[in-house]
């Protein structure tokens, strides 16, 4: 098969690998029909979590079509269209058994910190991702579902993970009626949990990026207020004053461990990697936060230390709640949501891109060429 | 829009009172699509946090996948897991670096984390190396994608952005791997050449 492949930092191409195999009999294969790349992916492509393998294919958020099943699985059977979570979990342990899916451990040998995800290097298990034609989907009977008639590929394709991990984020912000919410970030996980702020009651909605495109996406799209970090003079100070000088309610950290703003936060993180994550966001979150505010963060940062502000977090009295989103459990609701038209997912998909110029894709995407917000990626676009 | 301090004089949080909203929620209502849909905590699909889950599991604890050779695994579990990935087993020198990395240390020990960056960088090095014994070398042109600049590159300028800063030492941090190995090879084979010599 054809199959995006990790070369080393800022380094991928598309080659020639083994099919993937039936390897637990509650395992399938899925041939992929649409993948994405996400700003976890960034990460990984950076060189910045550990474990990352030469040879590994990355992709956690893809759908297809079931290809082959194991002996033992049930619910799907060769021919379903389904969406598969970007969680690997079995179903049954201590953490699957309390609806924590993304802290499986069942799946992850490498690591008890994480949970399994899909093409995430091997310190979150070591398996191939979907940025190919096909993958192997472990516990077939648990993680995917068949994707209903009405719902469009690219809606599907979304639930995977960015609309789900936004919609989590914002319920963790344990926002109530007239709450003011702050969203730093305003990629794809960004706009929708501004988006999913509104759902849960939020009385003002403020994004923070420095992307002009999409912070435009936020206004149009999120019905958000935005602030340009850009173009104040200090953030902090700046969400203070839009708060009257309380500071937000709930801030959600929607960028994690490659934050910028602050250049040697920036370099020794992302560029260095002596620290787990650049924390300029989440420092920014629990600093522009009210005194007993919640942070929610849904940014990804890395398994070694990084320079968070907790004195700031522990003398203010926040609550700061985070985990990677288990995604299945967001299903039901979310579809309800979309069906009632609360959300178009795919309304923030900017670019299509061909297997084959997946090294372009990552370029384009890592730099934030051309307005690009949520690349797709067509396996079999020839 | 006039503010709370300037009506009083002084901002609201001094007092007891909440900052007023500027929009009321019949105004947010008719504004948002599915505003306050999920006001109710209980309509929260991760409220509370824990619940009893239906999985779709048929099993209590899984059966376990067939192993062929080594798996490492965390020195924190218990048992290995019953299900585990098996995209790129250990192999060459970085095989070594992180076998001993989770062998000797807990992913409570910095040196575990530090030990696996570390064959991360082994491992390119490797394939770089022996890229070069196979039909298709490393090519820092073609996987880089640096060919989306030509096509969008100037998309970037003229926005007061702060990544663009470090955009142009990036390639430089990244490309010190190369220039390094470049180095040490060259290295080397005067060293070859001098005993030959
Ligand atoms: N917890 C989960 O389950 C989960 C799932 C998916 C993604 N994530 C994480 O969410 C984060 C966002 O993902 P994405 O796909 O939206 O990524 P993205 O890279 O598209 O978006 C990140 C945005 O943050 C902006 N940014 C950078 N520094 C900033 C700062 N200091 N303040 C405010 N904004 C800043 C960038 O300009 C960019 O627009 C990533 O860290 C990703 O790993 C977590
Ligand atoms: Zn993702
Ligand atoms: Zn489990």
């Amino acid at each position: 098969m054809r199959a995006m492949v990790y070369r080393g930092p800022y380094r991928v191409r598309v080659e020639e690998k083994p099919d993937p195999r039936i390897e637990h009999p509650n395992d399938a294969i899925v041939r992929v029909t649409r993948a994405a790349i996400c700003g976890s992916d960034l990460h990984l492509y950076h060189g910045m979590m550990p474990d990352t393998r030469v040879g590994h294919t990355f992709g956690h958020e893809f759908i297809g079509i079931v290809e082959e099943v194991g002996s033992s699985v049930q619910n799907l059977q060769v021919g379903d269209k389904v969406m598969v979570p970007f969680n690997i979990f079995c179903g049954s342990c201590f953490y699957c058994a309390r609806g924590l899916y993304s802290n499986c451990h069942n799946v992850n040998a490498n690591a008890t910190a994480v949970g399994a995800i899909y093409g995430y290097s091997h310190t979150t298990g070591g398996y191939d991702g979907g940025q190919a034609e096909l993958v192997r989907v472990p516990f077939a009977d648990v993680g995917p579902s068949i994707i209903p008639d009405w719902l469009d590929d690219e809606d599907a394709l979304l639930m995977t993970d960015a609309l789900a991990t936004a919609y989590f984020g914002a319920q963790l912000a344990e926002i109530s009626e007239g709450d003011t919410v702050a969203v730093l970030g305003a990629g794809p996980i960004g706009l929708y949990a501004a988006r999913s702020a509104w759902l849960m009651g939020a009385g003002r909605v403020v994004v923070i990026d420095q992307l002009p495109e999409r912070l435009e996406k936020a206004r149009t799209f999120a019905h958000a207020e935005t602030i340009n970090f850009n173009q104040v003079d200090d953030v902090v100070l700046e969400m203070k004053k839009q708060t009257d000088h309380l500071g937000f309610d709930a801030v959600i950290d929607a960028v994690g461990a490659e934050a910028d703003g602050n250049m040697t936060q920036h370099l020794t993180s992302a560029r260095f990697k002596l620290q787990g994550g650049s924390p300029i966001a989440l420092n920014w979150a629990i600093d522009g936060a009210r005194k007993g505010g919640v942070i929610s963060v849904m940014g990804a940062y890395g398994p070694i230390f990084s320079s968070v502000k907790f004195g700031d977090a522990l003398n203010k009295g926040l609550t700061l709640r985070m985990n990677q989103c288990p995604v299945k459990r967001q299903w039901p609701r979310l579809l309800e949501h979309i069906r009632s038209g609360y959300f178009k997912p795919s309304d923030i998909v900017t670019h299509r891109i061909p297997l084959e110029d997946i090294a372009e894709a990552y370029h384009l995407f890592s730099a934030k060429l051309d307005g690009c917000i949520k690349p797709v990626i067509i396996p079999d676009a020839s | 829009m006039d503010t709370p301090m300037e009506r009083t004089g002084h901002p609201p949080v001094y007092t007891h009172r909440k900052p007023p909203l500027p929009e009321t929620p019949e105004q947010l209502r008719a504004r948002i699509p599915g505003w306050g849909a999920d006001l109710d905590p209980a309509d929260r699909p991760s409220y509370p946090r824990e619940i009893a889950a239906e999985t779709g599991a048929h099993w209590d604890l899984p059966e376990p996948q067939p192993e062929h050779g080594e798996r490492e695994r965390s020195m924190e579990h218990g048992m290995l897991t019953p299900v585990f990935g098996t995209a790129q087993p250990l192999q060459g020198l970085s095989g070594v670096v992180r076998r001993y990395a989770y062998r000797r240390h807990s992913e409570g020990k910095a040196a575990h984390w530090l030990l696996l960056l570390a064959a991360d960088r082994v491992d390119v090095a490797e394939h770089v190396l022996r890229s070069f014994a196979t039909l298709r070398p490393d090519n820092p042109i073609t996987e880089t994608g640096i060919r989306a600049e030509v096509k969008h590159g100037s998309s970037r300028f003229g926005k007061g952005r702060s990544d663009i800063r470090h955009q142009a030492i990036d390639p430089v941090v990244n490309g010190a791997p190369w220039v390094a190995g470049a180095l040490a090879a060259a290295w080397a084979v005067r060293r070859v050449a001098r005993r030959a010599g």
